[in-house]
């Protein structure tokens, strides 16, 4: 019974090492993360997504968070009976509660992933228009007041470069490392459900 | 702007064209320049506002709204915007030109985000309201301090969090138990809010963005007028 996962891309990595990891028969097929910029295109790439693969595919499960769609994504997964992994965020996904916290005890935290600083220029520095307009730098991240890299597989290469991200954007950098081990519970406890889901 | 161009040859309406396209490109040093140029002719600050910056920011809000421009894009316009502003704003008061309203605006407490919040502002501004940005992190103090001193028609609150967003339910229910909320027209935004949550907490329209939010600012400004 192959399944597929509808996933962000900003996760694509992590959920192939969790499918590889338990030899599950399945695919992934990947959303583009650069729309949590643009979160109105979240809940319709997704079901186009989910239009193309529903007769080819057993089941499906979304890994792809709210990301500002303001409750979108769900309506439209809840027409559909497809179930998504629990999150506002990939750092939700990641980190649970600990988000939370670490945001209750400085507010102005800002939060990379493995991804994130893999592909900084492309999701920032280009995203965020920083490669054409510099002098934004300080408007959008002038509230900010230390990075906290949620690490999921962090090598010495990743954490030299979010010590690079850092000086650049003159935050302190905090490292914590959360592994796979939440994503991966809330993929076991998906593959475990329903055979079929819509 | 071309660096050949001589903006002190340049006939009036050609100069106001230039400051929207220099607003739209964001190029806020030779806004200041066109503005005060346009000043220096004999036009009413008003009228510089309205035919240049106001225009300029009207083809940003539609081109924002369509995708064709995205934030970026539109802060670099809000920045040349204000630079305009920064000359504008003191004999604008001066003169007592009209305005459309005012807006009171902030992010909720709790919480820093405040791009979206700023775009709407500037857009705003664009618009012919005034503006008062209370900025990030603001209690129902902070927002009923600014309603007593600024006499508002449009209370703007913006939350990035789902965490933080709830605090728009503490500021209107405020508003109620103070007696003004009918007063006041009451916007929310931001990425977790939506239309059933704005019409939970009593708002009267959540603005998905800052053109949505200019829109809907404008409609019921007109309706509130409309009722006296």
């Amino acid at each position: 019974m192959t399944t597929g996962f509808i996933i962000c891309g900003a996760l694509g990595r992590e959920v192939q090492q969790i499918i590889n990891r338990y030899g599950w028969d399945a695919d992934i097929i990947g959303v583009s993360a650069i729309h949590h910029l643009f979160p109105q295109r979240i809940a319709p790439a997704v079901e186009k997504r989910i239009l193309a693969m529903k007769a080819q595919y057993a089941r499906l499960i979304v890994v792809y968070g709210d990301c500002g769609t303001a409750g979108a994504l769900d309506e439209t997964l809840a027409r559909y009976g497809i179930k998504r992994v629990a999150g506002l965020h990939c750092y939700e996904m990641y980190a649970g509660n600990l988000v939370n916290d670490l945001m209750a005890e400085e507010l102005g935290t800002w939060f990379l992933t493995d991804f994130l600083v893999r592909k900084f220029e492309g999701t920032i520095l280009k995203g965020m228009g920083l490669d054409r307009f510099p002098e934004l730098k300080a408007d959008y991240f002038r509230h900010y007041k230390r990075i906290v890299y949620l690490a999921q597989n962090p090598d010495e290469a990743l954490q030299q470069k979010a010590q690079e991200i850092a000086a650049f954007l003159e935050l302190p950098l905090e490292i914590r490392r959360t592994g796979l081990d939440l994503l991966e519970q809330q993929l076991l406890t998906l593959m475990e459900g329903s055979v079929r889901n819509f | 702007m071309n660096d050949e161009v001589n903006i002190k040859d340049m006939p009036i309406d050609e100069l106001l064209e230039l400051m929207q396209d220099d607003l739209y490109d964001g190029y806020a040093d030779e806004v200041v320049a066109e503005v005060n140029e346009a000043l220096s002719r004999g036009m009413t600050p008003y009228e510089v506002l309205t035919q240049g910056l106001v225009a300029g920011m009207d083809i940003v809000g539609v081109d924002f709204r369509d995708g064709v421009l995205f934030v970026p894009e539109v802060l670099m316009a809000a920045k040349a915007m204000k630079a305009g502003m920064i000359i504008l704003r003191p004999l604008l008061a001066e003169t007592g030109a009209p305005k459309v309203g005012t807006l009171v605006i902030g992010t909720v407490k709790g919480d820093i985000h405040d791009i979206g919040k700023n775009l709407v502002a500037m857009m705003m501004e664009g618009a012919g309201f005034e503006v008062i940005n209370l900025g990030i992190n603001n209690d129902v103090d902070s927002f009923m301090g600014a309603i007593d001193a600024h006499n508002p028609d449009i209370i703007g609150m913006s939350a990035l969090l789902t965490t933080t967003m709830p605090y728009m339910r503490t500021v209107v229910n405020t508003l109620k138990e103070k007696g003004i909320r009918r007063d006041l027209i009451v916007l929310v935004g931001g990425a977790p809010v939506n239309d059933a949550f704005a019409e939970d907490i009593g708002a009267d329209a959540c603005c998905r963005d800052a053109a949505v939010a200019v829109e809907t600012a404008e409609k019921l400004m007109a309706i509130k007028r409309e009722k006296g």
